[in-house]
This record gives C-alpha cells, sequence and structure tokens, in this order.
C-alpha cells in the first residue's frame, strides 16, 4: 500500500462532544490507544493526538454524520439516533456498545387517540417515518429541547424522544408507550476514507471490537 | 417559496466563471483523448428523453429523476446519466452495427435533489460504454481505462475497488436457500453501508455457528489478488464461484496492463442489485470524500431497447475532479495585447490575425498614443503586467509615432 501513505496520515475522528464522549474516549483508552479522558479544560476544537494517530475534531454529536459523509473527517462516533435522523451516506462500522438507550413514543398517563394527532420531537424524520410504518398520519412538531413540556402544557398529545432511565419522564408524571429502536454509539466511517486509509481503519475496528467483545463476555 | 432574489439560482446547479471552465474542459479534453486513443469514439445524445423508455430504464431511482411534461402531457425526463440513452441508440439507430462497439461520452447529467449542499442537480459526467463483450478481458479493460483516464485527468493517488454481484447472489442462495426475505435484509444492509445492521440481522437468523461465522467473514473481504483465492473457498455455489473466477480473471488482465496497484477487490460492495449485473467498481481519490468513478456491467438493460447485448462501462465525475485538482491559474501562457489608433488598425489586425493562427491568444484594443507609451512602459518592465484586469505577456503597438 504506497499510495496512501503520505501526508495527512492521521486518522481524521469526529467525536461527539459531551455525554457520549467520556464513554467514547474510555473505550478508546481500554482498546490500547493512548487518548487523554478529558478535553474539558480545552475549548479548542481540533486536537491532533499523534501517539494515537489520530486527530479528533470535536463536533456536536448531530454534526458528526455530516463531517463523516462529506470527508472532512474519516470516521465518527455518533449515536444510532443521529444516525436514523440524518440518514447520511456513510459506513456504519461497528456497535461500540456505549451510551445506552432507547428511542420511544411518550405520553400523559391517561393518553386517548386524538382527531388530529401532534407528535413533538427532536427527531422530526424518524418519528414520521415510525408513524407512517404504523398507519397513522400525524402531524411532526420540531422543538429542540425539553421535548417533555409539549404533552403537559398541550402543544402535542405524544412526544417522540431518547430514554435513557426514565427519570425525567416520571419527574414530569409521563410514561412510556412503545419503544421504537434501541440506541448505542456506532463506529461510521467515510466512503473514500474506508478504502484509502483502510489499513488504519480496520485496525482501529479490529482493536474496539476486541474490547468490546470482552466486555460482552464478561 | 418567496420570490427569487436577482443573484440566485436554483440549489444544485453551478456556475463555472473563467478560470474553472477553462480547467473543467481541459479534464474533458484530455480523459476523452485518453478515451479516444484506446478506440472509443464519442456519441453525444439529447438532453431529454422519454420517461418511459430511458427514464424507466436507468439507473437512478424514481424519486430522482427530473421529470417534465411536453406539450402533449408526456413525461419527459432530463437525463440522469448517459448509460440508458446510449442504450437506447445502440439498439436503435446503431441497431445494424457489429460489436463490439466502443463508446465515450461527456455530458452533463440531471438529478432531483434534496436541498442540500454539495448535492448537485446538475453535473459532468466523462465516461464509457463497451457494449456487446462478456469476458472479464473487457471489464478487465474498462477498469484500466478508467485509471488511465483518471491519470489523463490529473489525479494521481486513487484506487479502485472491485466487486461482483454474482458471488453475495450465489453465497445468499447457497446459504439462506429460500429466505428471500432475509436475503434481501442482508443486501440491503450490505447497500447502505450498515455493517451494524448486517451482522444483528445475521444474528436473528439464527444460523449454524459456521455459517454465521462465513456470512460474517465477508464484510472481512478486501484487499489483493489473495481475496480471490480465499473467497473461493468460502462458496461453492455455482454463481459464486463463476464470479469470483471472473474477478481472478480480471486481476490477471489487469496486472499485465500493470495497473493492479491501484485496484483492491471488495466483495461486499455492491452496486444497485436491479441494474448491475456482473463486476462493479468505484475510484476514491485521497482527499475527496465522494467517489470519483463508479461502474460495471449490465448485461440487462440494452435488451429492455430491444437488442439483448452483454454491455460494462464507466462514468468520470467530472466535476468533482475539478473540485480535487482546483481551478489554479494556468501559468505560461502567452497573451498579447496589441494597442492601436486609426491609422494603424489594418496592419494591427492582420498581425493579431497571424499571431492568433499561430495559436498564440491576441487581444486587441483601440487607444491613444499616451495609452499606448503608458502600456508599453508598464511591458517593458516586466515580464507580464495587468491591463483592465487581463495578465498579457507581450504588448505590440501600431500607432502613427511609434508604429511598426
Amino acid at each position: 500500500m504506497t499510495i496512501e501513505t503520505s501526508r495527512n496520515d492521521l486518522l481524521k475522528v469526529a467525536m461527539p462532544k459531551g455525554r457520549i464522549y467520556k464513554q467514547a474516549s474510555k473505550l478508546f483508552r481500554e482498546a490500547g490507544l493512548p487518548i487523554p479522558s478529558d478535553f474539558d479544560d480545552t475549548r479548542k476544537l481540533i486536537i491532533e493526538l499523534p501517539e494515537a494517530g489520530m486527530s479528533f475534531i470535536m463536533a456536536k454529536p448531530v454534526d458528526v454524520p455530516t463531517y463523516v459523509e462529506y470527508g472532512v473527517a474519516d470516521i465518527g462516533v455518533v449515536g444510532k439516533d443521529v444516525l436514523m435522523e440524518e440518514n447520511r451516506d456513510v459506513y456504519e462500522l461497528l456497535d461500540l456498545g456505549i451510551a445506552k438507550c432507547r428511542m420511544s413514543v411518550i405520553a400523559l398517563p391517561d393518553w386517548k387517540p386524538v382527531i388530529n394527532p401532534r407528535v413533538a420531537t427532536k427527531y422530526p424524520n424518524v418519528a414520521s417515518q415510525y408513524f407512517r410504518e404504523q398507519g397513522q398520519q400525524v402531524e411532526v412538531i420540531k422543538l429542540n429541547g425539553s421535548i417533555e413540556l409539549a404533552p403537559m402544557i398541550g402543544l402535542a398529545d405524544r412526544i417522540v424522544d431518547m430514554v435513557e432511565t426514565g427519570q425525567t419522564l416520571r419527574e414530569n408524571g409521563l410514561v412510556e408507550m412503545e419503544s421504537i429502536f434501541g440506541i448505542t454509539s456506532r463506529l461510521i466511517a467515510n466512503r473514500v476514507s474506508y478504502r484509502m486509509k483502510n489499513e488504519a481503519i480496520q485496525s482501529l475496528c479490529d482493536k474496539l471490537q476486541q474490547t468490546i467483545g470482552a466486555k460482552a463476555g464478561v | 417559496m418567496s420570490k427569487p432574489k436577482v443573484f440566485e439560482k436554483p440549489i444544485g446547479v453551478k456556475d463555472y466563471l473563467p478560470h474553472a471552465g477553462a480547467k473543467l474542459r481541459q479534464i474533458e479534453r484530455q480523459a476523452l483523448a485518453c478515451m479516444q486513443s484506446w478506440g472509443y469514439e464519442q456519441i453525444i445524445t439529447p438532453t431529454m428523453e422519454y420517461y418511459d423508455t430511458v427514464g424507466v430504464a436507468s439507473s437512478t431511482s424514481d424519486e430522482k429523476l427530473f421529470k417534465l411534461l411536453n406539450k402533449r402531457g408526456t413525461t419527459l425526463v432530463l437525463r440522469s446519466d448517459m448509460t440508458a440513452p446510449i442504450a437506447r441508440v445502440v439498439a436503435s439507430l446503431l441497431k445494424g452495427a457489429e460489436f463490439p462497439l466502443r463508446l465515450s461520452y461527456h455530458a452533463n447529467v440531471f438529478r432531483a435533489i434534496e436541498e442540500e449542499a454539495g448535492r448537485e442537480a446538475e453535473f459532468f459526467q466523462t465516461g464509457v460504454e463497451l457494449v456487446g463483450d462478456p469476458s472479464p478481458e473487457a471489464d478487465a479493460e474498462v477498469v484500466a481505462l478508467a485509471i488511465a483516464s483518471l491519470k489523463a485527468a490529473g489525479v494521481d493517488r486513487f484506487k479502485i475497488a472491485i466487486g461482483h454481484v454474482g458471488f453475495l447472489n450465489g453465497l445468499f442462495q447457497e446459504t439462506l436457500h429460500g429466505l428471500t426475505d432475509a436475503q434481501d435484509g442482508l443486501k440491503s444492509c450490505l447497500l447502505s453501508r450498515d455493517h451494524v445492521g448486517y451482522r444483528e440481522r445475521l444474528k436473528s437468523l439464527q444460523l449454524s455457528e459456521p455459517v454465521q461465522r462465513e456470512l460474517e467473514g465477508i464484510l472481512r473481504l478486501r484487499g489483493g489478488q489473495e481475496i480471490c483465492d480465499q473467497a473461493l473457498q468460502v462458496s461453492r455455489d455455482a454463481t459464486a464461484q463463476a464470479s469470483i473466477q471472473h474477478l481472478c480473471e480480471m486481476w490477471d488482465v489487469l496486472k499485465a496492463y500493470g495497473v493492479s496497484e491501484y485496484v483492491l477487490i471488495d466483495l461486499t460492495m455492491i452496486g444497485d442489485f436491479s441494474y448491475y449485473t456482473g463486476m462493479t467498481f468505484e475510484g476514491y481519490a485521497a482527499d475527496l470524500g465522494f467517489p470519483v468513478v463508479s461502474g460495471g456491467r449490465y448485461d440487462n438493460l440494452i435488451q429492455q431497447f430491444g437488442r439483448p447485448a452483454p454491455a460494462t462501462g464507466f462514468a468520470l465525475k467530472t466535476t468533482r475532479i475539478l473540485e480535487l485538482i482546483g481551478d489554479d491559474a494556468e501559468s505560461g501562457t502567452e497573451r498579447v495585447l496589441i494597442g492601436y489608433d486609426a491609422s494603424g488598425r489594418a496592419k494591427a489586425l492582420a498581425e493579431a490575425q497571424r499571431l492568433r493562427s499561430e495559436g498564440t491568444i491576441v487581444v486587441t484594443e483601440k487607444m491613444s498614443i499616451a495609452e499606448t507609451d503608458q502600456t508599453a512602459q508598464l511591458a517593458a518592465d516586466q515580464q507580464s503586467w495587468t491591463h483592465k484586469g487581463t495578465v498579457y505577456t507581450a504588448f505590440v503597438p501600431f500607432v502613427q509615432q511609434g508604429g511598426a
């Protein structure tokens, strides 16, 4: 493989800032990669990690698939929820098994079918597709946060959102009606990088898979 | 939507300003010249076709076709690729032509797209079709020509991944016999590049341990010639074996062409199953997020137009190659400015014509004597200088005083 080994040898990794980052970097470390546990003290957006052969692009989680699809990042770590919503043309290589939660339909406990159903969500594509598959026509309202408010104040009769422990739901008197799909973080790759930097990506994949497999085995 | 502002154009289409335009033409010229030197002759077909013929036959999904109605209410499409129009021509106007036919093209093609930057509604493709030859030799010729064309167009760091739809078809037929849904599910996972989904589906099928391991193993069937040997062990299905045999023979030919270093085999790479019938390939350039070339064998297409014929080909994404190479200003081109007044006009224009016939770029301009003096001074000091926003390399005045 002589053609690919010149400049740009660092693998560009789009990492989601925040919650998932800690778990992902821990997994990377367990796989033997020299990655610091936290960049909280720095506001740098691009962090070079030459010892690990990588350069991290610290991105907002929903933007990770976009960076990877356009090839400005070779690979990325992103939740299945974002992948389903964004529907980008990328390789989904590995289930990292971290940041486990689920996408669910949520409502007040006394929910009854209404004539003009409205569903509030941060995931309009996921919600539309799900209700379509269920044979229901609903109006989808896109919100950017505090989705739980919607049924409480009457903006929507149901919401579609990520549920981790269910704590927020219980505190606000909401119930999970059905689960749409399970969510974990995934390792994704750009179509071109997957070929041009195949060796680096495959070796990372193997290391991670071993670590994940060992954990699952315990 | 509100009325467009005057500077706006529809989303997904592009203007090419002089430098970019010249570069695009250059890439196109070099690629076409390369194809011509391999005996492929250029063909031009109309921008519009009938939806029911070319539209339906093309590999582009229905919602991505750009449709319009003519006065009679018949649905037309703006061509979404050149392969289907060429298939129409091969089966009609060229019905009597003997096989193999070697055709090349350069054309703009259209896609109805989501409104998102980076996805183009109109773009250029330069490509070839080799019609009437089913052999591995023909497939290898097309891949080797794709490599030569990329090089000719100025792309130097790239890789070509080759797969074969027959391998997966055969393997699934053998291991999941009769389970059509399971087969389709697995294929659609591979088509959408979802390896996680593929593994999950496999698990849910509860296959025997060796079969499970074998089907999961194909995700790793990527690499050089050794992959052919490995794959031959994987499946004993006749279709799968024949497909791998075909790839092995292609590999030998590509080695003889001296281009096997650019090629890797990836048996999970599958094109659209309803369209491609044999080997498929995609080319990737370093530093560009999207493939620069794609192609494959489509033996069922031309018979839809009434003349059964095997065919194989590829299309370079010329516009993406432009992004890669950039439109840096060409250097070293000579550009002569001729300044003249009324008395020198006839001589000036004659000289301009003489220089142009020699291939030099010449711009003529009527000037006052003062202006010519000024320009001459400017020109004398430097190799190239700027006059009214354009760079020139030489100045020739034809005026009464300084006249030639």
